[in-house]
């Protein structure tokens, strides 16, 4: 008998059972397209972290102020001189740009809509080193600056917050009671899955310091290297002014912090990379669970059919041809739910799963569809192969 | 003379063990000529149904032997027990046993299919065993659209439709209502006139009526053979 004859066997044998059929192949369809999905969501978040670290440019570091050292009698604090120290070409000739940051949480109110964000200080510089672009209206100026007006930058979701669909532009808006105007709105840098870049608002560090925070030392400092592979002599120049300005004498315990996009870069990747292990951990005990589904419905549908078998014995059925169709059946269930599985991934990865957008992993979709067709394959031909071993009588007399 | 259809020996088939042993058959010897229409009755127990599945080549005896057309099958492996019962052998279950949910015609395609047969004229076999018991107009039909009786005649085109040189019938009628009974023995009859050989099982004497040797077992042996209006007077078995 010609195997084309028995696939013909097969294909009746699944379009016998309609629904019996489509169940078993619903059970692998989910399992294959949960581990596909579930890892391409980790994977997702993972790449989404890259992105928007990137987006912030590699060529940035930023100066943090350390703890207090209490044997030093000069002051640790990152100050506006220290600031204009670091501005000097010939000290630090790899460094293209410094940006002060006084950043403080202020509630910002518009008629009845008030709204809490981060309010950065800054010059006019940080716009370009944090890539952020004005969608609308115009940044500060360098006249801002030096008159501290009262002028804001806002970020995309806080206009949404405050304004809703309205134009931001030219409008007044209350920062924890002092008048600014909106004067332009930055350009939508997306989510990280962690926060939201995109809520903020930026004023120029005068008016910011005049207005809200005093004239206190400031929280950040970001500094544009040249370019590339300048960041790391860039980061030894400013070791070295921090340390002369600071009076630091011991290199292991300085009262600041630098880190440079890249080292953010690799701590964030890090934590993204054991959100998609553990992801991972669940889409492997999902396939288990698939897995051990499968092998239910496969052992039931077949040892269902021992009877069957039984006739088909009867009426002279070589062990071989019912192995085969049996074998044929079982690929042609768990080929087409696995398929349908990857189709389904596919479908759902085009959406947003708790606000990441999935991205799949090629290695995730031949795990998930080899581990259920083999489970399918095995189940499906054992207890046939157990049946077809039986004695025509016995397998006819199976209840 | 051609050689008997069947020819048993001392036929044994012992179920369990120690104790419990079970002597389903305790010795049977039978022979079956060409063209016999032969009714085993007996008791439930008595190993009637024991003894059909050995014939049929669904069980294999304890000990003892027996040749199909001469041809010892207890030497026969597992493939070529399946190309006995697919070639030599047309069984009729009591209880149908058609494969469900697969049409009367693709039922009785079947033991052509096993047999490697093109599917152009194993249609025109099939089609042709499914009218000889009157049911061509069913053969798209899925056995549960059919009834009792026609069921019973679908089972009997299969076991035909490969010309077997033996039809085996375990109470074919058992299951059935006394008007589709009456249609299944005429059926056996043509069939019969035809020079097939026929062995059934029955517990029914208007059923056993129409075999013409009618061989009665107990506790697994045979107690009485009668023949009635021989048709092949020279071929007496010798034993007997």
């Amino acid at each position: 008998m010609g195997l084309t004859e028995i696939f013909k066997f097969a294909l009746r044998g699944v379009a016998a059972n309609k629904l019996r059929s489509g169940l078993t192949m619903l059970g692998i369809l989910i399992g294959v397209a949960a581990v596909i999905l579930l890892v391409a969501v980790g994977n997702g978040s993972r790449v989404a972290v890259e992105q928007s670290l990137q987006n912030l440019g590699t060529n940035t570091l930023t100066v943090t102020s350390g703890r207090q050292i209490r044997s030093s009698t000069y002051s640790t604090e990152l100050t506006l001189s220290i600031v204009d120290a670091l501005k000097d070409r010939n000290a630090a000739p790899d460094v293209k740009s410094v940006s002060p940051i006084v950043q403080s949480q202020q509630t910002l109110t518009v008629g009845d809509t008030d709204h809490t964000t981060p309010v950065i200080g800054t010059t006019t510089d940080y716009l370009g080193a944090s890539n952020s672009k004005v969608a609308q209206g115009e940044a500060f100026t360098a006249d801002d600056y030096a008159k501290a007006g009262r002028v804001l930058v806002i970020g995309a979701t806080t206009a949404s917050e405050l304004f809703g669909a309205d134009d931001p532009i030219g409008r007044p808006v209350s920062v924890g009671g002092q008048i600014f105007t909106v004067i332009g709105v930055l350009e939508k840098k997306g989510s990280t899955g962690f926060n939201d870049p995109d809520d903020t608002a930026l004023a120029p560090l005068t008016s910011v310091q005049k207005a809200l925070t005093g004239y206190g030392p400031v929280n950040a400092i970001t500094i544009v290297a040249v370019d590339a592979d300048s960041v790391t002599a860039a980061q030894a120049e400013v070791t070295a002014i921090l340390n002369t300005k600071m009076h630091v004498t011991s290199t292991t315990n300085t009262p600041y912090q630098i880190r440079s996009a890249a080292q953010l870069l690799a701590t964030r990747t890090e934590t993204a990379q054991t959100f998609t292990t553990l992801l991972g951990a669940v889409a492997g005990i999902s396939l288990l669970v698939g897995g051990i589904g499968i092998t239910n419905i496969m052992m039931v549908t077949v040892t269902e059919r021992t009877r069957e078998i039984g006739i088909r014995k009867a009426l002279g059925a070589p062990r071989r041809v019912i192995l085969t169709q049996f074998l044929l059946e079982a690929t042609l269930l768990s080929l087409v739910g696995g398929v349908l599985g990857v189709i389904g991934a596919f479908i759902g990865a085009n959406f947003q799963i708790t606000g990441i957008t999935p991205v799949i992993v090629p290695s995730s979709v031949g795990l998930a569809l080899g581990v259920s067709i083999a489970i399918g394959l095995f189940f499906g031909s054992y207890p046939a192969s157990r049946a077809a071993g039986l004695r025509p009588i016995d397998a006819l007399r199976y209840e | 003379m051609s050689k008997p259809v069947i020819e048993v020996t001392d036929l044994v088939k012992t179920y369990g063990e120690g104790e419990a042993t079970v002597h389903a058959l305790a010795g049977v010897s039978l022979i079956v000529e060409r063209g016999e229409y032969v009714a085993i009755m007996g008791s439930s127990g008595s190993g009637k149904s024991t003894l059909m599945h050995i014939l049929g080549c669904l069980d294999g005896p304890t000990s003892g032997r027996y040749r199909l057309d001469g041809v010892d099958v207890s030497d026969l492996n597992d493939q070529q027990l399946a190309l006995v019962r697919n070639r030599r052998i047309g069984f009729v279950f009591q209880a149908f046993n058609l494969i469900p949910r697969t049409s009367a015609l693709a039922n009785v395609e079947l033991p052509l299919a096993y047999a490697g047969m093109k599917a152009g004229p194993r249609r025109e076999r099939a089609m042709a065993a499914l009218e000889m018991v009157d049911l061509g107009n069913r053969a798209d039909h899925d056995p549960n659209q059919l009834s009792g009786g026609q069921q019973q005649r679908v089972a009997v085109a299969r076991a035909l439709v490969s010309e077997p040189a033996l039809l085996l019938a375990d109470e074919p009628t058992g299951n059935l209502d006394s008007k589709s009974t009456a249609d299944m023995l005429s059926v056996l009859d043509r069939i019969n006139r035809e020079g097939r050989t026929i062995v059934l099982i029955t517990h029914e004497d208007e059923v056993a009526a129409h075999a013409r040797r009618i061989i009665r077992l107990m506790d697994g042996q045979v107690v009485s053979d009668t023949r009635k209006a021989p048709r092949y007077a020279a071929e007496v078995p010798s034993w007997a």
